[in-house]
C-alpha cells in the first residue's frame, strides 16, 4: 500500500507529515512512500532528500490523494481534502473530532477511516504516538525563547564589573508536557522557576526538573489526575479562589508567565486576569499557550503578540510547533511511523485497523461508514500508580519504645522456650536410663555449638559449608568399622557395603570442597 | 588400646570438627579448616581402627581405599554446575549407610539375645549384654529413629539428585492421594515403633524401612525445581540426625557430636533458605506456593527488545554495573562469559559488582561457587542485604537468568504469590537489562513487571550466545 504525505494547506503551516528518515522506516514495513512535491520544503526537507529516501514526488494534491491508500498529514484537513477520501482509505491527522462534527460526517459520508492523532489514549505502551505530548514538548521550549525575545533582560543571574543583574522570575501555569518542557528551559537558562498545577501529584515532577512548586494553602481533596486520564479537571470555585489569590500575590514579583492550562474540549480557564496583568512590572511577558482554546488571559489575542498599557508584552501565538518546523516534523513524522508499525503488525504493507486494540480503537473518529467518536474508556487504565501509604517516620521515644518492647518479647519467649524444654528434659530424664542421659548431655550441647558455629558462615560459603558437613556426616563410618569385626556374615556384609560408601564420602567430599575453595580468590 | 585413647582420640576430633566448620566464617580460613575436618575424620577413624572392637582391619583399610578411589575420582571430574546434583548423591550415601549400621545393631542385640557366654561376641555385643532391659528398649528407639531418618534422606537424596541433574522431572508431581499417603506412612511407621518396641522382631523394622523410603520419595517429588535450596539443605540435615540417632544407639559420642553439628548446620541453612523467600518450612515441604488472596496486579506496558549493540553502548558510557546472576546462569553455563564481561569492564575502570540473592541457583551459596569457579573475584561479590540499597545510584543492572528473585511484585503487589519475599531492587537502577530466552514466566509461573518497566530493556537469547556477541563489542 502507499502512504502519502500531501503539502499542509493551512496557512503559516511549516510542518509536514513524512521526513525522509520517517520513510525509510515506513518502507521497512513493506509500504511505498509518497509525497506532494515541496511538501518539506518549509520545515528544510527538499524533494530531493526525499528522493534520495526512495519516496515518489507527485505533483499536484489532486494526484496525491488519488494515489494513496494512507494519506499522513499534520493539519486538520479542510473540507476540499476531505472531499478527495474515497472508501477504504485512510487518513491519519490531527482532526480535534470534539469540534469537527462537519468534517467527520464528512469522511464517514465517503466511507474513510479516519485516525485522529489527538485522540491517541495517554497510556504507556502508546506513549510512542502521541504527537500531543510530542508538539507540547515543543510549544513549552519555544515559549521560553519566545518569552526570552521579547524580555529585556538576562535570564540568569550575573554579577559582573557592569553591575548586578537579578535573575529572571518565571512563572509557569499547569505543569502537563508543555509546562514541564517550559519549566526545563527556563531552568536551563538560569532563571528562578516557580510552577503550579492543580494536580499536586505533579509536584514531584516540578522539582525534578528544578522548579519550586507553589503550594496553595487550601485544603481540599484534589482529584487524583490519573482518573481523568492524565489530565486537568475543572475545579470548585473555592479553589479557583485561592488559587487566583496565590496568583495575585506573585504577579508583582515575576518578569515571565508561561500559562499553558487547557481542560480537554472546554474553552480554556481563566488563570491571569487582567488587574494581574496591571500589577506586573513593564517589560514583563506572559505567553499563553492556551490561546487557540480562548487564553488563559483575556487580554490574549490569537496569533498575535500585544504590548499593554503598562507595558507587558502578552504572546498569542497558536503556532509554536510550527515555527520550529524542522524539529517538529521530524518528532511528528517518528510518531505517525509508531502507529503505522501499530497498524502494520506483520509489516507487510497492509493495514490491519484492529478496533479491539486500545489504541488504535481509542483515535479512530470514523471507520468503514460509522463514526466511531467518543471512544469508549481504554480497557487499560492506570497511568500513575496510587499514592503509597507513607509509612510515618518513628520518633526516637517510639524507637526506643519498640526496642524495648522487642527485647521484652526477645526474653520472653527464650525464657518459655527454656523452661519448656527444661521440663520436657526432665520429663525424659525421670524414665530413660542413666546412660542415655550422658550421651543426651553430648548431644544437646553439640547442638547448641553447631547453632553458634554455622550461624557465622558466610553466604558465599554455603556450597563448600554443604559439602564438608557431607564429608563430616560420614563419621558413621564409625558404627560400621566397630561392627565390622563381630557377628554373621550378613553383619560382615552391610557393615562393609557402609565402610565403602562412607568411604566415598569422605573422600569426595573433602576433595570437593577443597578444589572448590581454591577457586575464591581475593581482587 | 583401651577406651582412654580413643575416646581422647574422639575428644580431639570432635574439637577438629567444630573448628572446620567455624572456620568457614570467611574465605581465608574456610581453606585452612578444611584440613581440620580432614585431621578430624583421619583421626577419628584411625582411633576406631585400633580401638577395642574393631576386627576385621585389613578389609577396612581395601574398603576406605577402594571408596577413596572413586571419591577422589568424582571430585575431581565434577563440573561446579553439577554442585548440587552432587551434594544429593552423597546425601543418599550417608543416608544408606545410616539404615545398614542400624539394622546391623538391631542384628547384634539378636546376637546378644541368642548368645549362651559374653566371651565370643564383639565389643559392641559386650556392651549391649551389660544392659538393663530398660537400656535394651531404649537402645531399640534410638536405632529405629536411625533408619527411619536415614532411609528417608536416601530416597529423597536419590530423587532430589535425580530433579537436580534432569534425570527426573522437576515439577512437583505427587501420586493420587498427596500428603495423605505420607500421613498414612509415618502413621504406619509410628505403629511399627511400638510393635518393634514390644516385640524387638525384624519384620516391624523392615515394614517400617519401606514405609520411610516410600515417604522420602514422595515428599521430594512433590517438590518443584526451584525450591531445591530448601530441599538439599533439609537433606543435609536428616543426614545428620541419622548419624546422630545412631551414635545414640552405639552409645558412640563422636557420633552423636558430628550428627548435631551436621544436623544443625542443615536446619540453619534451610531456615536462611525460607527466610528468603518468605515462606514457612512447612509451605515449601508440602510443595506449591501459597493461596492468592486475590487477583494479580495488572501488568503495564510492553516489554521491550534491545540488541548487544545497545548494551554494549550503554555498558561503554555507564559507570556503575552490578551484574544478578540466576539459574539460567547456571544452565547456560554462561560464568566464563560473565567473568570475561566483569574483566574487561574493570579494566576500563568501571567499578562491576555482582549481587547475589540467597536462594539464586538450586544449591546455597550456588551462584558464589560458579562465579569463583570463573575466577571472579570474591570481595565483588555481594549478598543482597548489601547491595540492595545501592542500586538508585547504580548506572546498569544486567539480570541473566533469574527472573522470580528480581520480581517487583513482591514488593508492589500484595496478591502476588511472592508477596512479601525479599528481593533484588534492580529496577532501581538508571537501566536494566534482562538476558532471558523468551517471554515466559519464571519457575513461580508469575508474570514479573520488571520485564514491562520503562527503564527495561530485554536481551533475549540464550544467556551464553548472547554475552558471546556482546564480547565482540566490547573490547
Amino acid at each position: 500500500m502507499k502512504i502519502g504525505t500531501p503539502k499542509e494547506t493551512f496557512a503559516g503551516e511549516n510542518r509536514v507529515g513524512m521526513t525522509p528518515d520517517s520513510a525509510k522506516q515506513l518502507q521497512k514495513l513493506g509500504y511505498e512512500c509518497a509525497i506532494e512535491t515541496g511538501a518539506g520544503a518549509a520545515a528544510g526537507f527538499s524533494d530531493a532528500v526525499y528522493e534520495a529516501a526512495g519516496v515518489e514526488i507527485i505533483k499536484t494534491p489532486a494526484a496525491l490523494w488519488k494515489a494513496s491508500d494512507i494519506v499522513a498529514k499534520v493539519r486538520q484537513p479542510d473540507a476540499a481534502e476531505l472531499k478527495r477520501l474515497t472508501k477504504g482509505k485512510t487518513l491519519i491527522s490531527f482532526f480535534n473530532p470534539a469540534g469537527n462534527e462537519e468534517g467527520m460526517e464528512l469522511a464517514k459520508s465517503k466511507g474513510a477511516n479516519v485516525i485522529a492523532m489527538e485522540m491517541v489514549p495517554r497510556i504507556s505502551r502508546a506513549q510512542k504516538m502521541d504527537a500531543l505530548s510530542s508538539m507540547a514538548n515543543i510549544a513549552g521550549y519555544r515559549a521560553v525563547i519566545e518569552a526570552g525575545n521579547n524580555f529585556g533582560r538576562f535570564f540568569t543571574g550575573q554579577i559582573t564589573a557592569a553591575g548586578k543583574v537579578p535573575p529572571a522570575k518565571v512563572l509557569v501555569v499547569g505543569a502537563g508536557v508543555a509546562g514541564l518542557a517550559a519549566i526545563g528551559t527556563s531552568t536551563s537558562l538560569g532563571a528562578v522557576t516557580y510552577a503550579f498545577d492543580v494536580r499536586p501529584e505533579v509536584a514531584e515532577q516540578v522539582e525534578s526538573m528544578g522548579a519550586e512548586f507553589v503550594y496553595l494553602d487550601f485544603e481540599e481533596e484534589q482529584q487524583d489526575g490519573a482518573a481523568t486520564g492524565g489530565y486537568a479537571s475543572v475545579s470548585s470555585p473555592e479553589f479557583r479562589e485561592a488559587q487566583l489569590a496565590k496568583f495575585r500575590e506573585l504577579a508583582p514579583e515575576v518578569d515571565i508567565v508561561i500559562t499553558t492550562a487547557l481542560i480537554p474540549n472546554r474553552e480554556a480557564p481563566e488563570l491571569w486576569t487582567e488587574d494581574m496583568v496591571a500589577a506586573m512590572k513593564p517589560g514583563s511577558v506572559i505567553v499563553d499557550l492556551a490561546a487557540e482554546k480562548g487564553g488563559n488571559c483575556k487580554l490574549t489575542v490569537a496569533d498575535e503578540k500585544i504590548v499593554t498599557e503598562n507595558g507587558v508584552t502578552i504572546i498569542g501565538y497558536t503556532d509554536f510547533p510550527s515555527r520550529m518546523a524542522a524539529q517538529s516534523s521530524t518528532l511528528y513524522a517518528t510518531n505517525i511511523r509508531h502507529m503505522m508499525s501499530d497498524l502494520t503488525p506483520e509489516k507487510d504493507g497492509q493495514v490491519n485497523h484492529d478496533m479491539e486494540d486500545d489504541v488504535i480503537r481509542g483515535a479512530t473518529v470514523t471507520f468503514e461508514g460509522e463514526i466511531t467518536f467518543p471512544p469508549p474508556p481504554p480497557k487499560v487504565q492506570a497511568i500513575a500508580a496510587k499514592p503509597k501509604e507513607v509509612v510515618p517516620e518513628l520518633t526516637p521515644e517510639e524507637k526506643r519504645a519498640q526496642e524495648v518492647a522487642a527485647f521484652k518479647a526477645q526474653t520472653k519467649s527464650q525464657v518459655t522456650m527454656l523452661a519448656g524444654g527444661g521440663a520436657l528434659l526432665l520429663l525424659v530424664g525421670l524414665f530413660a536410663p542413666v546412660s542415655f542421659m550422658q550421651h543426651f548431655i553430648v548431644f544437646a550441647l553439640a547442638c547448641f555449638v553447631g547453632f553458634q558455629v554455622i550461624w557465622n558462615v558466610a553466604h558465599s560459603l554455603h556450597t563448600p559449608l554443604m559439602a564438608v558437613t557431607n564429608a563430616i556426616s560420614s563419621i558413621i563410618i564409625l558404627g560400621a568399622l566397630m561392627q565390622i569385626g563381630s557377628g554373621s556374615f550378613l553383619v560382615i556384609l552391610l557393615a562393609a557395603l557402609s565402610v565403602f560408601m562412607a568411604g566415598i564420602n569422605i573422600f569426595g567430599g573433602f576433595l570437593v570442597t577443597r578444589r572448590m575453595l581454591a577457586m575464591f580468590q581475593k581482587s | 588400646m583401651d577406651y582412654g585413647f580413643t575416646t581422647a582420640a574422639y575428644v580431639v576430633a570432635a574439637v577438629l570438627f567444630i573448628l572446620s566448620l567455624g572456620g568457614l566464617s570467611n574465605q581465608e580460613s574456610a581453606k585452612r579448616a578444611v584440613w581440620y575436618g580432614i585431621a578430624g575424620m583421619g583421626l577419628a577413624v584411625f582411633a576406631t581402627l585400633i580401638g577395642p572392637g574393631s576386627g576385621l582391619w585389613l578389609l577396612s583399610v581395601l574398603l576406605i581405599a577402594g571408596g577413596g578411589i572413586i571419591g577422589t575420582y568424582v571430585a575431581k571430574k565434577v563440573q561446579m554446575t553439577e554442585m548440587p546434583q552432587l551434594v544429593a548423591a552423597m546425601h543418599s550415601l550417608v543416608g544408606l549407610a545410616a539404615v545398614f549400621v542400624g539394622f546391623i545393631a538391631h542384628f547384634e542385640i539378636g546376637n546378644v539375645a541368642a548368645a549362651a557366654s559374653t566371651d565370643e561376641l564383639g565389643t559392641f555385643a559386650k556392651l549391649i549384654a551389660k544392659k538393663t532391659p530398660a537400656e535394651i528398649a531404649f537402645l531399640r528407639v534410638e536405632l529405629y529413629l536411625g533408619i527411619f531418618i536415614g532411609a528417608i534422606t536416601f530416597t529423597g537424596s536419590v530423587i532430589a539428585f535425580g530433579k537436580l541433574a534432569g534425570k527426573v522431572t522437576s515439577a512437583a508431581t505427587k501420586l493420587p492421594g498427596g500428603h495423605m499417603l505420607n500421613a498414612t506412612a509415618a502413621a504406619l511407621s509410628f505403629i511399627c515403633l511400638i510393635w518393634y518396641f514390644n516385640s524387638g522382631g525384624f519384620l516391624p523394622l523392615f515394614v517400617m524401612t519401606l514405609a520411610a523410603l516410600f515417604i522420602g520419595y514422595h515428599l521430594i517429588m512433590g517438590i518443584g525445581g526451584a525450591d531445591m535450596p530448601v530441599v538439599v539443605s533439609m537433606l543435609n540435615s536428616y543426614s545428620g540426625w541419622a548419624a546422630a540417632a545412631i551414635g545414640f544407639s552405639l552409645g558412640n559420642d563422636l557420633l552423636i557430636v558430628v550428627g548435631a553439628l551436621v544436623g544443625s548446620s542443615g536446619a540453619i541453612l534451610s531456615y536462611i533458605m525460607c527466610k528468603a523467600m518468605n515462606r514457612s518450612f512447612v509451605s515449601v515441604i508440602l510443595g506449591g506456593f501459597g493461596g492468592t488472596t486475590g487477583p494479580a496486579m495488572e501488568v503495564e506496558g510492553e516489554q521491550i527488545a534491545i540488541d548487544a549493540d545497545g548494551v554494549a553502548t550503554a555498558l561503554d558510557e555507564a559507570d556503575s554495573v552490578i551484574i544478578i546472576p540466576g539459574y539460567g546462569m547456571a544452565v547456560a553455563q554462561a560464568q566464563q562469559n560473565v567473568a570475561e564481561l566483569t574483566r574487561r569492564l574493570r579494566a576500563k575502570g568501571k567499578d562491576v559488582r555482582f549481587a547475589i540473592h540467597p536462594v539464586a541457583g538450586r544449591l546455597p551459596g550456588h551462584m558464589n561457587v560458579l562465579l569463583a569457579e570463573a575466577k571472579v573475584p570474591y570481595d565483588i561479590v555481594l549478598e543482597m542485604d548489601e547491595i540492595n540499597e545501592d542500586f538508585p545510584e547504580t548506572d546498569v543492572a544486567i539480570v541473566i537468568g533469574s527472573n522470580d528473585i528480581v520480581n517487583p511484585a513482591a514488593q508492589e503487589d500484595p496478591n502476588s504469590p511472592i508477596a512479601g519475599m525479599p528481593v533484588l531492587e534492580c529496577w532501581k537502577a538508571k537501566q536494566v537489562f534482562v538476558s532471558k530466552r523468551g517471554q515466559g514466566t519464571g519457575y513461580s509461573g508469575i508474570e514479573n513487571p520488571l520485564f514491562f518497566k520503562e527503564n527495561t530493556r530485554m536481551f533475549y537469547g540464550d544467556a551464553k550466545a548472547s554475552l558471546d556477541t556482546l564480547l565482540t563489542l566490547i573490547t
